[in-house]
């Protein structure tokens, strides 16, 4: 590990004013952070210990939604009372994440943030676009098993790994942002990662000197909630593909269809046409199968990743039939 | 502030570098806590920070003043071990032996957790009861890894544990 200054945060304001140097990194759970400092893949001069801020709590809000503070623990939020009975599509995805030592320091904006486990990202040796910008993308023709198939680009193929994220893109939640002025903004979590585009550095919308403050949750809906997610190994790996659904019938019909997807892109993935080629229509295979066209039209592979075109067909089949009670 | 460890008080180590593995090993001469991977893959470097049980490899020394940290060391001794060392050795819950330390720290919060109700991937219902079956404890004990493959003696020790507690 590189040699780092160590400066421990108080206060937010304090935490985002020297946050606001590029070489500085916020470092709260350290989970992600740490194992790349190992790697010199992330070489920061200054490290901001912000675990110890006031940004831990879950609070009901006004509206009858919930407000996870960015410092809730992982198993803080998935053990929540509130977020087990009305958002079990949170706590769903977040036990299907990590190991519980790891979801144990892992925390709201540190898991907001997490970094690609792109194979070319989290090794020097190899050329990433992300990692050293112009360098090339070594997955582009390499070995690209987990990459992405929608929304890539030229210069990288990487996906975001996490699963909380997905759940809380299916669920609308929006992410809380303040910067060393003490002014907040919201961005919805479905806005805040960014696809690659000719910008693959930027995994996310923070500038610098901002920091995640916590992520707030609409107010619970009716309808039936499940995660998926299909990996290598039952436990402790990231998802090939994972869908994040909200699903409501009334009369037969399609009332609510709130989908996001993991592993597929460099964001959890989510298409506004699918909800409205479901809305309003009687579950069936066919219907299922024009939704599948619908996520994966314009779609890419990049050889061994090939299988997560027809996964994400199945799983995202798969899911709206158990959502509606369909047999297949 | 000192860091607490098996309820003795340390300083914090000078090179902020230092990850909490590290500065068990080789600053504080407690070598139960084992380095496996270092990237927190494997497990073997588990300890019990405040009860919780987490990865020592991915946390820095330095951001545990004021904490109360549990090692291997500090759930038994050879002439007293606590009940789940004492399973280990009964159920032979090993082969090396490397990966021991964290399988039991990692167990002995694994089984408060499923007292306190908190579910896993594995749990049918996530408001519960929980129980201990030997699906649950293949998941919940999924972040230590065995690589002499001593998995099914390792989990009846920890049924047995989890059955004893029961019956108490």
């Amino acid at each position: 590990m590189k040699p780092f200054d160590f400066q421990r945060a108080d206060r937010l304001e304090h935490a985002a004013q020297l946050c606001a140097d590029e070489g500085t990194r916020a470092i709260a759970g350290g989970t992600n952070l740490i194992d790349l400092m190992k790697l010199q893949v992330e070489t920061p001069q200054t490290l901001v210990d912000i675990h110890r801020l006031p940004l831990g709590r879950i609070d009901d809000t006004d509206d009858g939604g919930l407000r996870i503070g960015a410092l809730a623990t992982n198993t803080a939020t998935a053990v929540h009372e509130r977020v087990r009975r009305e958002y079990p599509l949170l706590a769903r995805a977040i036990l299907a994440g990590a190991s519980q030592q790891l979801r144990n320091k892992a925390t709201t904006g540190g898991n907001l943030c997490q970094r690609t486990r792109c194979y070319y990202f989290t090794n020097i040796d190899q050329p990433c676009n992300k990692r050293e910008p112009g360098s090339g993308c070594g997955a582009l023709k390499g070995v690209a098993r987990l990459h992405a198939v929608l929304g890539t680009s030229d210069e990288c193929i990487a996906t975001y790994p996490g699963d909380m994220a997905v759940a809380m893109a299916a669920l609308g939640a929006v992410v809380e942002i303040a910067d060393a002025k003490g002014h907040t903004r919201n961005v919805p979590v479905r806005d805040f990662h960014c696809l690659p585009g000719d910008t693959p550095w930027r995994d996310n919308v923070l500038e610098d000197g901002e920091i995640i403050t916590a992520v707030i949750l609409p107010p619970p809906v009716a309808g039936r909630q499940l995660y998926r997610k299909v990996r290598e190994r039952s436990s402790y790996a990231f998802a090939m593909v994972s869908v994040a659904a909200i699903v409501a019938l009334e009369d037969g019909r399609f009332t609510r269809a709130d989908l996001a997807f993991g592993g597929l892109a460099h964001k959890p993935w989510q298409d506004p046409r699918l909800s409205a080629l479901l809305l309003g229509k009687e579950p069936s295979a066919k219907l299922f199968d024009e939704a599948a066209d619908v996520l994966l039209d314009g779609a890419q592979s990049y050889g061994e990743n090939a299988y997560k075109i027809p996964l994400a067909r199945r799983t995202l089949t798969a899911v709206l039939a158990e959502a509606t009670g369909m047999e297949l | 502030m000192p860091i607490t460890i098996n309820s003795q008080t340390y300083d914090l180590p000078e090179d902020n570098r230092v990850t909490l593995l590290d500065f068990l090993r080789h600053d504080l001469g407690l070598p139960g806590t084992k380095k496996g991977c270092d990237h927190g893959q494997c497990g073997a470097c588990t300890v019990l920070v405040d009860g919780m049980r987490i990865n020592s490899c991915l946390s820095l020394a330095a951001m545990h003043d004021g904490d109360h940290i549990t090692t291997i060391e500090g759930l038994g001794t050879p002439a007293a071990p606590s009940k789940l060392q004492q399973a280990f050795v009964e159920h032979d819950g090993y082969q090396c032996g490397y990966c021991t330390p964290g399988q039991i720290c990692s167990a002995t919060a694994m089984l408060q957790e499923i007292a306190n109700g908190w579910p896993s991937d594995a749990s049918d219902s996530l408001e519960g009861p929980m129980v201990v079956s030997g699906a649950e404890i293949r998941e919940r004990m999924s972040g230590n890894l065995c690589r002499c493959g001593a998995y099914a003696n390792i989990v009846a020790a920890i049924e047995d544990v989890a059955a004893a507690e029961d019956a108490a």
